[in-house]
């Protein structure tokens, strides 16, 4: 045990280690507003659409929730290109990433739609309400708010599993630690404090979210 | 020197699915078992091994299995112990399963009725005879949908290991990805056998749970 710590090496990277983790925050922030809007579509979809479009929603969910999200990047990243689309790495990250939280998104939205009792749809119809509406004022709110517990956990595995994308490069907090890494060969210090800096953030959203649901969704007595 | 995408490369990935499935067993057994133990601590009458384990929990859970398995392989070096990307692996994935399920199953130890700690507490039974002979039977099934289900996250958590250069099945695809360049035909081949792996998987969970009446949203990881 020769071995001494060096994290002052690790200070002068700060700006970087903060580069890397606001990318880290964009990127899972913003898969959640594509994949959310995948998943309450579909989740629709699977509800109310007719056959051949549940059938796609079904296979859509299925098979995402059934496959690593590291093959889903390499998909986007590696297989798009022939198809004549090539991404820079932060957008394949983005679009993989959207398409993956979408799928659980789906689900979880979609148990929260089946939660919804039934008689509130059918007074919906009896005050003359379209379907549209239905969903959006009767169905959708409530199924939110239902679910939100679960949606929050699932943001929180989003952003985590995000450091994966530092396989194709994009430049966020674990990319940003290998580059230093191959500089500096602090590789204990370095990944300790990007481990650190992830910790933080997940325990961070994870408490934001508890005091929101007390604050908003929690039930008054 | 292009290869063609034949039989012989659907053969070299099938043979790096069996490191898949070995991370995979290793995982959940050790994980399992660590879990397990943590599961208990967390509802034991000790405070201070209560919060031990809720520690332990917490962190593990808020750390990114790839980042975990950098500090174990890259991290670990300097102290002058040598330890390969399997060991590497197979104790991140220990860890960080454990303490999934440790989480998963102390809502299933939680959810058994009050009532069941109370009688036995009447009856004088300590506690690791209520734990043993009264609360776990009763956990085990509520546990069981949930716990299969987890098995899925564990299969698809082991393609990460590719990233510290283990070959498993992801990184053997990449392999096959640059001596074919046939990202599609490849990509498509790991898909389908990641998707053979975990879908029986999730339908068994699925079955499981409709037989207990358990209804409740699976949150899962990537």
């Amino acid at each position: 045990m020769n071995y001494t710590f060096q994290f002052g090496t690790i200070a002068s990277y700060t700006p970087d280690f903060a580069a890397g983790a606001w990318l880290t925050l964009r990127l899972s922030t913003m898969a959640l507003i594509f994949g959310m809007i995948i998943g309450c579509l579909c989740a629709v979809a699977l509800t109310y659409g007719a056959k051949p479009i549940r059938w796609a929603a079904l296979i859509y969910v299925e098979f995402i929730r059934n496959t690593p999200f590291l093959i889903q990047l390499y998909f986007v990243f590696f297989a798009l290109p022939s198809f004549g689309l090539r991404l820079p790495p932060s957008s394949a990250a983005l679009l993989a990433m959207s398409i993956n939280f979408g799928a659980y998104a789906t689900e979880i939205v979609r148990a929260g739609i089946e939660a919804v009792p039934y008689g509130q749809i059918e007074a919906g119809r009896s005050l003359g309400l379209r379907t549209s509406q239905i969903v959006r004022f009767i169905v959708m709110f409530p199924a939110i708010k239902a679910v939100y517990p679960a949606l929050t956990s699932q943001f929180v595995l989003l952003l985590l599993g995000s450091s994966v994308v530092s396989a194709i490069a994009a430049e966020e907090l674990t990319a940003i630690a290998n580059n230093i890494n191959s500089v500096t060969f602090r590789s204990f210090e370095i990944y300790l404090t990007a481990t650190a800096i992830y910790v933080a953030m997940a325990l961070g959203f994870k408490g934001l979210f508890g005091a929101l649901h007390r604050i908003f969704l929690a039930p008054r007595g | 020197m292009l290869r063609e995408f034949g039989p012989n490369e659907v053969v070299y990935l099938l043979m790096a699915t069996r490191w898949t499935i070995a991370l995979s067993l290793v995982a959940f057994f050790g994980g399992g078992l660590l879990g397990l133990l943590l599961a208990v601590l967390r509802v034991s009458p000790l405070t201070p091994l209560r919060l031990i384990s809720a520690l332990f929990i917490q962190l593990f859970q808020a750390t990114p299995l790839l980042l975990l398995l950098m500090l174990l392989y890259f991290g670990i070096n300097f102290f002058g112990v040598r330890i390969d990307a399997w060991t590497a692996a197979s104790i991140g994935f220990t860890l960080s399963t454990a303490a999934f399920l440790a989480e998963i199953w102390r809502g299933c130890i939680n959810s058994v009725p009050k009532l069941q700690w109370e009688g036995a507490r009447a009856l004088a039974f300590t506690f690791p005879q209520t734990l043993r002979l009264i609360i776990l039977p009763q956990a085990l099934r509520i546990a069981l949908p949930p716990t299969v289900g987890y098995m899925v996250q564990v299969v698809k958590g082991t393609s990460v290991a590719a990233l510290i250069g283990f070959t498993e099945l992801a990184r053997a695809g990449v392999q096959m990805n640059t001596i074919t360049f046939e990202p599609i035909l490849v990509f498509s081949t790991v898909s389908a056998i990641y998707f053979a792996l975990c879908w029986p998987l999730s339908l068994l969970s699925r079955k499981l749970e409709r037989r207990l009446h358990v209804g409740h949203v699976r949150v899962q990881s990537m």
